[in-house]
Parts: C-alpha cells; sequence; structure tokens
C-alpha cells in the first residue's frame, strides 16, 4: 500500500502517522469547492488569484489524529521527511527496456510527477506504447471546470492516435475481429503511476465510437495509414468531435449520459509527444508546454521549445481569432487576456459552452440534466455571436531527434507559470549531475572506511542525500518551494503543502510534469546506420 | 555449524559452515537439489530450508520421526541464514529465550562431533510451497509448484515469507512478522589480520557489532531509521533492488569509527543487505496455528536466528512429537497473536520500532508508540480526556494511570528508569481512593467467553475442561484453572453460572486466541453446545472500594449489601436507566466493590451516571497500575505471569480451588494428585522486601534472583510497590535446590518459613520476608472461604 510511510520519529509516532496520512488527504479528498481560477464567473472580481501571496503566517491545519499521552497543543509542522512524502506521492518512473525490433529504443527512461492544487486534481496524464504501431506516447492534460473531460482525454486520446497510425491491413484486422466478435487486439500498452486514476478500458459507447472512426479510415483507402503529423491532428479533432456529439446524441444509460455531459462542459488543454525512432511529433492544444533540453557540442546547454501556449499572449494566436470572428467582435474576442473574458487557454477539448451555439446547448441541457448535481456551468459569456470560439485542433510540431538532445519536458501551466523554461532545464542538469555523482559506482568508491564515511557525511551535509530520484519531483519542489529570486525556501515549501485544501488552490496550480530522457547513443546509432 | 545440522539430517556431504563464508557461495553447501521427483506423502513437510527448517528437521528426526521433507524454494540455506552475520548472542532477555540460547550454543559445539547419522530427512530444494491444503480444520498436504505432497504436520519456516505463506491458505493462518533491509559491512583482512578468537563486540550505544571476519572485520547494526521491506509480498522488483545504500549505513559507519578509529585505513569489501524479520513484540513466534491442527510455525526470529535455532527448533520438535514442549512457552506462542495484529499497516508501522529497540536500553513496562488505538472501549475518548495514559495489551488500550490536570510528567524518552518511576504519586492517590472511597476502572479488554448448551452438555464438558467445580448454584462466580495434562495452567479464569445451561467466562486480555483453540479442541462437535466470543459486546467496568456498594444501591434502587448480594455473586440489574447489566461481586484485588459486564451501547450512559452519584462518594478515575499494586500485595497470582503452563494449583497454595476429592474426572487430575502425593517441587511465595529504600534503590520489577539462606532458589515473576504496607512485595516461586547434586528437592510450608530470604535486585541483596498466604490485615471486608486467594486476570 502506496500510503505508509518509511519514516519513524519515536517522540511523535501516532501523529506523524496521522499527520501524513491527513497531507494525503489534501489530495484525495472529494470536496465541493471548485477551481475557478481557468475558468472566471462573472461574479467574481477580476483580480487574478494566482498574484503572489504571502505564504507564511499560516496557522496550519491540525490534522494529527486525537492522542492522549503528548501535549495537545502540538502544532502541525511536517518534517523534511514528511515533506519528501507528500512531493513524492504521485512519482512514477519507468525503465524502458524493450527493444523495439531489435534495435535499442531511443527513449531512455521517464520520470513523472504530480502535485494537487485542486482537490480533486484536474491534472492527468498518460504514458503508453503503441502496440500495432511503434511508438511511445506521452500526454499532460490539464483540465479545468472539473476533471472530467482531462479524464476522458486521458482515457481516449491515445487510442484515437493509435487507430490513427494503423496500417489499412491493421485496420482490416481490427475490424474483423469486432464483426466475429473475437477478442481484440491489445492497442496500447500503459505505464500507469499506481495512484493515477484507474483509466477505464474503453467503455462500450467509446469502443464503439472509435469503431466508427477506423472505419471511416479505412474507407480512405491509405495503404500505409495516415501520417503521424496528420494522425495526430485528426485524433484530437476527431475526439472533441466525438466528445461534443455523444451529449447530443440521446443515450440510454443515465450514468454514461451524465458523464458525457460533464465531459463536454468542462474542458482540458492537452499536450502529447509521440516519440518513434528519431521522429518526435509533439501536438499541442491549449497552454501546457514541451520543451527539449539540448547539449551543445561544448557542453552549454540551451531549451528548445516545442510548443506554442495557445493564449492571449501569443499573437498568433490572437490574430487566428481575429480572423475567425467578425471584425465587429475584435475588441470582445479576448477580454482580460480571457477568451471572451472567460478562458485563459484558446484551445481546449470539451467547453462545449464556447463552441456551441446558444440554441444547442438550451436543447440539450433542457433534456433534464441536473446541472447543478452534476457541477455543470451553465452560461453564456457576453458578446457570444458567432461560436465556435474554441477548438481542439492542435499545433503539431516535428522535430527530427539528435543526439545532443538529451531530454523532454512535457508540463502543465502550473509548472510554467512558476519557472521559466531555461529554469526547468537547468534544474533537470542539476538533477542529472547530482544523480551520477549519487550512483554508488563501485570502481569509484572510496578504497577504505576513512575516505567513505568523509565522502557519505559531505553528501549529508550537503543535503545531497534527500535529493530526489526524481527529475519531475526536483522540479515541482522548485516550483512551490522558490522565492521570487529562485531560492529554495524550506518554510515556504511546507507551508505550501500544509495549506488547507480549499485554500491550496490560490497559491498554486495542480502541476503535473513528465520528463523523457533520450538515450543518446541509439539516436547516434540511427544516424550512423543510415 | 548450519552443515553440521544439514549433514546430520541427511547426511550429505560437511560442506563448509558459515564461518568460511569467503567463497560468497559456502554457506548453501550441503544438498544437491533432487531431480526426481517428490514423494506423494510424508508425515511431516518442512517449508524452508534456512537454519530453522533445518534445526525443526533434524530435531525431529533425533526424536525417530522417519518421514519427514524439507522443502526450500531457492538454494538450502539461502535467505537470511546464509547472509547471517553469524554472532551467537547467549544473552537474551526471556528465560525461555536464555534457554533456546544456551542449547543452541551447546548443540553447535556439539554437532562439531556428530556428523554421518543416517535419518530419514529428505531435502528438496527449488522447490516452492503454494498452499497447505486444509480439510476440517487439518493439514491434509501440501501443493508446491512440483506437485502435491500429503502429510499430517507441516512447519512453516519460511522466514519472511511465512506471512505471506500463512494467508495463502483457505483457512489462512495469521502469523504477524515484516521484513526491515539489514546492512553490515564486511572489510579485507587487517594489516595483522585478526585472531578468530577476537572476541565479538556489541555497542549498543553505537547501534553496532562487530566481530572477525576472515582475518578483517563483519560489522553491522540496527539503526534507528529502519527501511522495512516487502509490506506488499513478495516483490521481484524489491529483491532486485536490495543493493547497498551507503548513505543509510553512514550513522552505523560512523559510530564504528568512532569506537575503533584505528578501523580508518581498512578496505572495503562490501555492504551486505540482507533482510531479517521482526515480530510486533519482538519476540519470535513458534507453535501450532489455532485455526489449522497440524499447522506449526516457527519464525520471526528479530535478527537472532542463529542463537535461537537450536533451541526453538527442538521445542517446536517436542511440541509435535509430544503434544507439548518441554519448557513453558507461552511468551513466544503463535497464538499471544490473532488476526488483529497481521495488518500489513500494523506490522510496517510495528517493526520500525522493533528494530532500534534491539540495541535500545529496554526499560520495564515500555509501550510501544507505533500501532495503537486499534481496539478500544466506547469510554475511550471520555477517559482520555480526563488525563488516561495508556498501555496496549492484545491491541487493546487499557489506561495505565490518570495524570491530574495540574501536573506533569517526563516526556517519554526521560520517563525510562529502573529507578521509583514518575507515576509513583499518582497511582498512590488513586490506590488511596480504592481503600477508601471508590475508583472505576474500565476493564472491557478481558476476555470473554459465553457457553451455552440445550442439555446439559455445557456443565459437563466445562467439568472436565476445568478444574474447580462448577456444579455451583445459578449466579455464583467460580474461579478455575484450565489445566493441561501434565496439571499446569493453560489458563486462569473466572466463570459465573448465568442458569442452568449456560456460562460466562472471563478470562485475561491475551487468552481470546489461545483459550477459544484449546477449548474447540477439547470440545466435541456437538451442534447443541454453543461457544461465543462475546469480548466485543461489553464494557467492563470494575467499580473498587468500600463506597462501592454506595453508588450501586443509589443507581440501582436494590440493596447491595453483602447480605443480599454476597461475594463472588452475579446478578442481571438495572443500573441507572439501563438495564441487563451483569454485575459481579468481585474486583480482582481482594478489595470490595464490583465488576459491571455492560452491554457497550449502555456504556457512556452507566459510565456517566456512576460518576456522577459517585460524587459524593469521592469517585475517580483509576487505572492498572494502582489494580496492579492492589492485588500484588494482596498474592494474587497472574496467568501469563506468575502462572504458565507448568505450574500447577498446588504449587501456588490454590488446592481449594481443585475438586479433587470430589470424585470428578478433569483435565491433569492424575498429576495433581500425583503431586499431591510426592510433594511440590516448587512453590509461589510472596516477598516483603525490608531494607529497601523505595526512593534511592532500584527497584524490583520481576526476574531477579531469591536467595533462602544465601542459596539460589529461584527467580521472582512479579512486583509491585504496596501502599498499604509501604514496601515491595515480589513474587516468585522458591526451589529447593540440593546443595549436594543441585537436584529439586520437594519443598514443604515448613521449607518455605524456616528460611531467611534475600532479593538480589541488580546485584544489591535486599532481605525479604516470605510468605504463604497473604497479609489478613489488608482485607477489610466480609468474604467467603476460598475468597483468600482470588484469581486475579490482568496486570502486567
Amino acid at each position: 500500500m502506496s500510503s505508509t510511510l518509511p519514516f519513524w520519529i519515536l517522540n511523535s509516532a501516532r501523529n506523524s502517522i496521522a499527520t501524513l496520512q491527513g497531507g494525503r488527504r489534501l489530495y484525495s479528498r472529494c470536496a465541493s469547492n471548485r477551481n475557478k481560477s481557468r475558468w472566471r464567473l462573472f461574479s467574481q472580481g477580476p483580480g487574478a488569484l494566482k498574484s503572489s501571496a504571502p505564504c507564511s503566517g499560516f496557522a496550519l491545519q491540525k490534522a494529527y489524529r486525537h492522542t492522549s499521552t503528548e501535549e495537545d497543543d502540538f502544532h502541525l509542522q511536517l518534517s523534511p521527511e514528511q515533506v519528501n512524502e507528500v512531493l513524492r506521492a504521485g512519482e512514477s518512473a519507468h525503465k524502458i527496456l524493450d527493444l523495439v525490433s531489435g534495435a535499442p529504443n531511443s527513449v531512455l527512461r521517464f520520470e513523472s510527477n504530480q502535485l494537487a492544487a485542486n482537490s480533486p486534481v484536474e491534472d492527468r496524464r498518460g504514458v503508453a506504447s503503441c502496440l500495432q504501431t511503434s511508438g511511445l506516447m506521452f500526454g499532460i492534460f490539464d483540465g479545468h471546470g472539473g476533471h472530467a473531460c482531462a479524464q476522458a482525454v486521458s482515457e481516449r486520446l491515445f487510442y484515437y492516435v493509435a487507430v490513427s497510425l494503423m496500417s489499412q491491413q491493421t485496420l482490416e484486422r481490427m475490424e474483423g475481429a469486432m464483426e466475429s466478435m473475437k477478442p481484440l487486439m491489445p492497442i496500447l500498452q500503459w505505464l500507469k503511476h499506481p495512484g493515477d486514476s484507474i483509466y477505464k478500458d474503453v467503455t462500450s459507447v467509446h469502443l464503439d465510437h472509435l469503431r466508427v472512426y477506423w472505419q471511416e479510415l479505412l474507407d480512405l483507402h491509405m495503404e500505409m495509414g495516415l501520417n503521424i503529423k496528420e494522425a495526430l491532428m485528426y485524433s484530437f479533432q476527431r475526439l472533441d468531435s466525438d466528445i461534443s456529439l455523444e451529449v447530443q446524441a440521446p443515450l440510454e444509460d443515465e450514468m454514461t449520459r451524465n458523464l458525457s455531459l460533464q465531459v463536454a462542459f468542462s474542458g482540458a488543454t492537452a499536450c502529447m509527444a509521440h516519440v518513434d525512432g528519431v521522429h518526435l511529433h509533439v501536438a499541442n492544444a491549449g497552454d501546457c508546454r514541451a520543451i527539449l533540453g539540448v547539449q551543445e557540442d561544448n557542453g552549454m546547454w540551451s531549451c528548445l521549445p516545442l510548443t506554442r501556449d495557445h493564449n492571449a499572449w501569443n499573437q498568433a494566436e490572437l490574430s487566428r481569432l481575429k480572423r475567425e470572428h467578425p471584425e465587429s467582435e475584435d475588441r470582445t474576442v479576448i477580454v482580460d487576456n480571457r477568451l471572451l473574458g472567460v478562458l485563459m487557454p484558446c484551445r481546449a477539448f470539451g467547453d462545449v459552452q464556447l463552441k456551441w451555439s446558444k440554441e444547442l446547448q438550451r436543447s440539450v441541457l433542457e433534456r433534464g440534466f441536473d446541472t447543478e448535481a452534476l457541477n455543470i456551468y451553465q452560461f453564456t459569456p457576453p458578446h457570444y455571436h458567432t461560436p465556435p470560439y474554441l477548438t481542439a485542433e492542435p499545433e503539431v510540431t516535428y522535430h527530427r531527434l539528435r543526439p545532443q538532445d538529451k531530454f523532454l519536458v512535457l508540463a502543465s501551466d502550473g509548472l510554467w507559470d512558476v519557472l521559466d523554461n531555461e529554469d526547468v532545464v537547468r534544474l533537470v542538469v542539476e538533477h542529472l549531475a547530482e544523480a551520477s555523482r549519487h550512483k554508488p559506482d563501485l570502481a569509484q568508491r572510496p578504497a577504505n572506511l576513512g575516505l567513505m564515511q568523509s565522502l557519505l557525511q559531505q553528501r549529508r551535509a550537503q543535503g545531497l542525500r534527500a535529493a530526489d530520484q526524481n527529475a519531475a519531483t526536483r522540479l515541482i519542489r522548485h516550483a512551490i518551494g522558490s522565492n521570487e529570486y529562485g531560492e529554495m525556501e524550506p518554510e515556504r515549501l511546507t507551508a505550501m503543502l500544509t495549506l488547507p485544501e480549499d485554500l491550496a488552490r490560490m497559491y498554486r496550480d495542480d502541476i503535473t510534469v513528465t520528463v523523457v530522457y533520450f538515450n543518446s547513443d541509439s539516436i547516434d546509432a540511427y544516424y550512423k546506420g543510415g | 555449524m548450519f552443515s553440521r545440522l544439514l549433514s546430520v539430517a541427511r547426511r550429505q556431504r560437511t560442506g563448509r559452515g558459515w564461518q568460511n563464508w569467503s567463497s560468497g557461495r559456502s554457506g548453501a553447501p550441503a544438498a544437491e537439489a533432487h531431480s526426481v521427483a517428490l514423494p506423494a506423502q510424508a508425515q511431516v513437510v518442512i517449508c524452508g530450508g534456512g537454519i530453522m527448517g533445518t534445526s525443526v528437521a533434524y530435531h525431529l528426526s533425533k526424536m525417530g520421526w522417519k518421514d519427514i521433507v524439507l522443502l526450500e524454494q531457492g538454494r538450502l540455506a539461502a535467505g537470511s541464514t546464509r547472509f547471517c552475520a553469524g554472532i551467537l548472542s547467549t544473552a537474551r532477555h526471556l528465560t525461555i529465550e536464555q534457554k533456546m540460547a544456551d542449547y543452541s550454543n551447546k548443540l553447535y559445539q556439539q554437532l562439531e562431533q556428530e556428523t554421518g547419522i543416517q535419518t530419514g530427512v529428505q531435502i528438496y530444494d527449488r522447490t516452492s510451497v503454494l498452499h497447505v491444503m486444509v480439510k476440517k480444520g487439518q493439514v491434509t498436504g501440501v501443493e508446491t509448484d512440483k506437485g502435491q505432497i500429503e502429510c499430517q504436520y507441516f512447519v512453516n519456516c519460511a522466514g519472511q515469507w511465512a506471512y505471506e505463506l500463512g494467508l495463502s491458505n483457505e483457512e489462512p493462518v495469521s502469523i504477524p512478522l515484516h521484513a526491515c533491509e539489514h546492512f553490515y559491512l564486511l572489510t579485507r583482512p587487517l594489516e595483522t589480520p585478526l585472531q578468530s578468537n577476537t572476541p565479538t563486540v556489541v555497542d549498543a550505544d553505537g547501534r553496532i557489532y562487530i566481530r572477525n571476519w576472515q582475518g578483517g572485520i563483519l560489522s553491522g547494526g540496527f539503526e534507528k531509521n529502519p527501511k522495512p521491506i516487502f509490506t506488499e509480498g513478495k516483490n521481484q522488483l524489491e529483491i532486485q533492488n536490495l543493493q547497498e545504500d551507503w548513505d543509510h549505513f553512514e550513522p552505523l559507519l560512523s559510530s564504528l569509527l568512532r569506537r575503533m578509529p584505528e578501523l580508518e585505513t581498512l578496505e572495503i569489501m562490501k555492504l551486505v543487505n540482507c533482510p531479517e524479520t521482526f515480530t510486533p513484540d519482538m519476540r519470535c513466534i513458534m507453535g501450532e496455528s489455532p485455526a489449522v491442527q497440524g499447522y506449526y510455525v516457527l519464525v520471526g526470529m528479530n535478527s537472532a536466528g542463529l542463537s535461537f535455532a537450536g533451541g526453538a527448533g527442538r521445542y517446536l520438535a517436542e511440541w509435535m512429537v509430544h503434544g507439548y514442549p518441554s519448557e513453558s512457552i507461552w511468551e513466544l506462542d503463535l497464538k499471544r497473536f490473532g488476526a488483529l495484529q497481521s495488518s500489513r499497516t500494523f506490522l510496517r508501522h510495528r517493526v520500525m520500532e522493533v528494530m532500534p529497540l534491539l540495541y535500545d536500553l529496554k526499560v520495564p513496562r515500555w509501550d510501544f508508540q507505533t500501532g495503537r488505538q486499534l481496539r478500544t472501549s466506547p469510554l475511550y475518548d471520555r477517559l482520555d480526556a480526563q488525563g488516561a495514559r495508556w498501555m496496549e495489551k492484545h491491541g487493546f488500550e487499557r489506561p495505565k494511570y490518570f495524570v491530574p490536570p495540574d501536573k506533569d510528567l517526563l516526556a517519554l524518552e526521560q520517563s525510562k528508569t529502573f529507578y521509583k518511576p514518575d507515576w509513583f504519586d499518582i497511582v498512590e492517590s488513586e490506590v488511596k481512593c480504592c481503600k477508601e472511597a471508590v475508583c472505576v476502572i474500565d476493564m472491557s479488554s478481558f476476555t470473554k467467553f459465553e457457553i451455552t448448551s440445550t442439555g446439559d452438555q455445557a456443565l459437563e464438558i466445562l467439568q472436565y475442561l476445568f478444574s474447580n467445580d462448577l456444579d455451583v448454584p445459578v449466579g455464583h462466580i467460580v474461579h478455575t484453572g484450565m489445566l493441561n495434562e501434565g496439571g499446569g495452567y493453560e489458563n486462569d479464569c473466572s466463570i459465573a453460572r448465568l442458569s442452568k445451561r449456560s456460562f460466562f467466562m472471563i478470562s485475561p486480555t491475551d487468552q481470546q486466541v489461545h483459550c477459544w483453540a484449546w477449548l474447540k479442541k477439547h470440545m466435541p462437535e456437538d451442534s447443541n453446545l454453543l461457544l461465543e466470543d462475546v469480548t466485543w459486546k461489553y464494557t467492563a467496568l470494575n467499580l473498587i472500594g468500600p463506597r462501592a456498594v454506595d453508588v450501586l444501591s443509589e443507581l440501582s434502587y436494590a440493596p447491595m449489601t453483602p447480605d443480599h448480594f454476597p461475594s463472588l455473586f452475579c446478578k442481571e440489574m438495572s443500573v441507572g436507566y439501563a438495564n441487563g447489566i451483569r454485575v459481579m461481586s468481585m474486583t480482582h484485588t481482594g478489595e470490595p466493590g464490583f465488576m459491571l459486564y455492560i452491554p457497550i451501547e449502555y456504556a457512556l450512559h452507566v459510565y456517566n451516571e456512576v460518576m456522577s452519584v459517585g460524587q459524593k462518594y469521592g469517585i475517580r478515575n483509576a487505572g492498572y497500575y494502582a489494580l496492579r499494586s492492589l492485588r500484588i500485595e494482596k498474592f494474587f497470582a497472574f496467568w501469563g505471569q506468575d502462572l504458565n503452563t507448568l505450574t500447577t494449583p498446588l504449587e501456588c497454595g490454590r488446592e481449594s480451588r481443585v475438586k479433587l476429592d470430589k470424585g470428578m474426572d478433569f483435565i491433569g487430575r492424575d498429576a495433581l494428585l500425583q503431586q499431591k502425593q510426592n510433594g511440590v517441587y516448587k512453590r509461589l511465595t510472596m516477598f516483603i522486601l525490608d531494607d529497601h529504600d523505595t526512593d534511592l534503590d532500584l527497584w524490583p520489577w520481576w526476574g531477579e534472583p531469591i536467595y533462602r539462606n544465601g542459596q539460589y532458589a529461584g527467580k521472582t515473576t512479579s512486583s509491585a510497590y504496596s501502599y498499604t504496607l509501604e514496601r515491595h512485595v515480589c513474587l516468585g516461586f522458591v526451589h529447593n535446590f540440593s546443595e549436594d547434586t543441585g537436584e529439586e528437592q520437594v519443598v514443604t510450608a515448613d521449607f518455605i518459613n524456616r528460611g531467611e530470604y534475600e532479593i538480589d535486585i541488580a546485584g544489591h541483596r535486599f532481605q525479604a520476608k516470605a510468605k504463604l498466604y497473604p497479609v489478613t490485615s489488608l482485607f477489610t471486608h466480609k468474604r467467603r472461604k476460598d475468597d483468600v486467594e482470588l484469581s486475579d486476570l490482568h496486570g502486567k
């Protein structure tokens, strides 16, 4: 069980156990308060909630079990070990071992982590390898107005991509299996974190829609399937359209119907990477971000952004919006740096409030949904004249991996709000340097006990012992624990982690990070091999 | 040594012992894999080819059992045994552990000579036991990855995998243990290699041990922050990741170099990580499963496997062959635990506390801090708010004493002492209140069984299982032992006759599993006989003191004086608004008062009523420490501490509680008759310390040697400070060892009375008065004849 904790403090053993469980509940407890920072409702003032706020001076929440033999006025104060426990709860890491067709994989391993601010968390992540074609997929999905849409996209998008990439022959085999009611060949292999929300295996309705999609692909009669860029483009848009259509279609089952409604009326931005050999494709819709860490021959590190944020600070997006809507709306499409004054990102899945006509919205909702119970935002923004205003169409970037491309960082905007690209590259590089120092290398090990002791004590003094094993954890630690000068403040970190859950969202956003390390040797081999 | 055990067991070539571990493999020398198929059946199947499994096999075969199969999933002597640091320490904490270690030590020396004896043990390695097959609560065989073996007996010596193996049965066997990573260091030889006679050094403050290894050193320790492992069961990932963790080892390395700075220049060879298994109370686990007959267990060595293997293997073999071991091993019995200690989370947290404790000072009355608040009375919060300090028994929280609001106690660490403890005054005032007014003690943790039948079966079977006469009028309470064939106490309890056909039985808290298993084993399969564990159904309040009678009559509108409600009487009545409260006129202390057995939903109501009515009589809460002082000063022996499976009623002056003269058969009768004729060889005696200064001298706790006329005569079993006598009181058994031969001789009352006694506390002898009967002036109330030595059920 992952909630058991490898620490032990005799004097406050009972407290500490309770404390950490309390701490973990920061993630998991379902509360009714909602995150409204991405979605802004009109009743709220315009003050940006993300403005820097003092983090010390909080009366920290008492979260320990009542016990007797110690003073009752014990105040919650997380120890460094407990801080680590909280930070590491969402960690996952995998080494990629399978050798694709004899050639070593260009991905060495990946490390991922997630820290919630919303309760429940609205970010999702996914890692899966395509079983019928080659390639690994990494995704970050940042939900807003609830987690339903992010959950659905994280469950379904990779299937759409995988199907898009299949050859005609494979699709025929799939269709044949479906027709003869035989078991379907596995499409994806997920690499999950145990704490990640269970990915429902494609439910029958979803599978039906996926099947309609591949039937249409079959009708295109393309021998080799779509190219990757097209596949990503179509998959995003197709899934968004399915999400939109599913709720309009009459569904028998109330559960599925309510869920479809929640999915369609909440939203999610998505950023995913597809790696196959040296071919790296990144598809992005919204304000998640992907960057490459590059080490030049002279040893200098630099950052290569692979996505552009789709928000009001992106001139191209502003132009696109102006182009897509009549001139009369030029001043109302973006208000307060938000789409129609409401939404921060200007591309996203779901959010049919910004995609459907008013009439369609009304007619769907009039079918007797209990919108209150389903936590559906039901409103029409002002100046809503020429929908759709929002699209899930991704921007796709292709990058041919070179030996100097060392790692890829995908993260939700919770990270990028506080760390810029260079910070992130620097932190991952530091992590790599420390990890290599951390590795007990038998060959370089001090020969005698005295030298070993002084080395160990040095490491302890430098706090290297507590160094994160996982680069994503390190990034999150710095994202929430650094002050305005970029220095780590342990008190700030502790305070940020002990925020009561209803306050947490005001000081930080959900943060999800995946760091993918490339195998320079095998990339080199690709080039040498031709 | 290990290979000797093996060679004896199987006449394999005499491999190299662990001493020559240098080859890195010789720990697993002896057996070659049987390539042939497993036998279809065997008498005994032992799972685990470590030192425990082989020791059991060795002793079984020595005792004449021939048809034994030993299965090992990997190679013989792999696992913890292979990596064992090879230290045999004969300084142990419990008498029984001491005996096991002494025997092991002798055995290993003897094995040096003893080789090549043909036995009937067959060893199969690379064979995994999948699960044990059970039919009607009896072992019928084992299912392995190489096929099935039918067997009568199964022995689980699977070390750190024993927990999982126990749970893999259809009828799960709870074996509470958990592994922690354990590190030790190996170095190259010193410039002048250490000699093989270099002593082993244990530096408990530094948490390390150091011994010679191949002219270099082997040094490991038990760190403060252990790393538990395999919480989720056998996990290949974790096994592969069992790497050296130098950072984790740093504090131990530093303490090694602080103690022996010269070792600084020693060349490192290896840091070995070999997980060790720990149990919730730091004692090993052995015995037969309460749920499955024929399923035996020997595991959980808390890093002392080598020290215990010989002795523990022998006791378990005796147990299997004779039905009982030659020593009382209750402290190590699997049945001291139940399923309630088998939560993975509990075990993981608890062993993190247990492992560092190995090298900590073990002070008396130490309470574990982890894995607490599992079983609680409905009054827990109320009592806690009033200052209760808690101890835990069998998972149940029990109040020790109540700290008054204005009083501060020492911090946990500082309260560790062998001298007068900081709670002395608090307990004194509670005791005083019990003597002069009235106190209430929550004693809900007791094991409570109900036995009913449609006809007279209940009485018949109880008469056979219990030594005292239970055919008493309805409403009477009988103190009685539950004896074994040897006349020794398997349990000591109070039984109330609720009706002609139904009995209510109160036993010590930790008897819940053992007593249940004993009754089940001896009760006929009679559907008309119903045995029910009602422990959880009742909250028990003990109203102790001369004013208890006033409180209760005021709450019940019933006269409660001894004339209306004689001692040792049980009646259902109303207390406050609550009806059906089982009121018993006994307090387990010899003080006047009542036990109230309250259906749990009424507990808070009755408690509140008692407290509010009791106010004018000076009522207050009290805890188990007060109770303990009260009962020991009145010479009430307690099962599990003073009494065990090898002590008989005659040896503790309880002949009046045995129906020897009634012509009725019961278990243990023959042994007692014999003993009555021959006389007893030890006698429980009460000692009152004379020249002991409570404030300045070390306190007696238990286990202090008793000297009679300057000769060693036995050990104390428990002790307490008597606030009434203003003296320490110790209980203990006096033996009569022949001065010439050391042989045990008959102990008579005269022998006891004619001696001059001293109790040795940490090397200082204190004069003591010996008494065979309690000090009568302590009793102030009217009582029945056999009330003089009431049974007692609790206390530590």
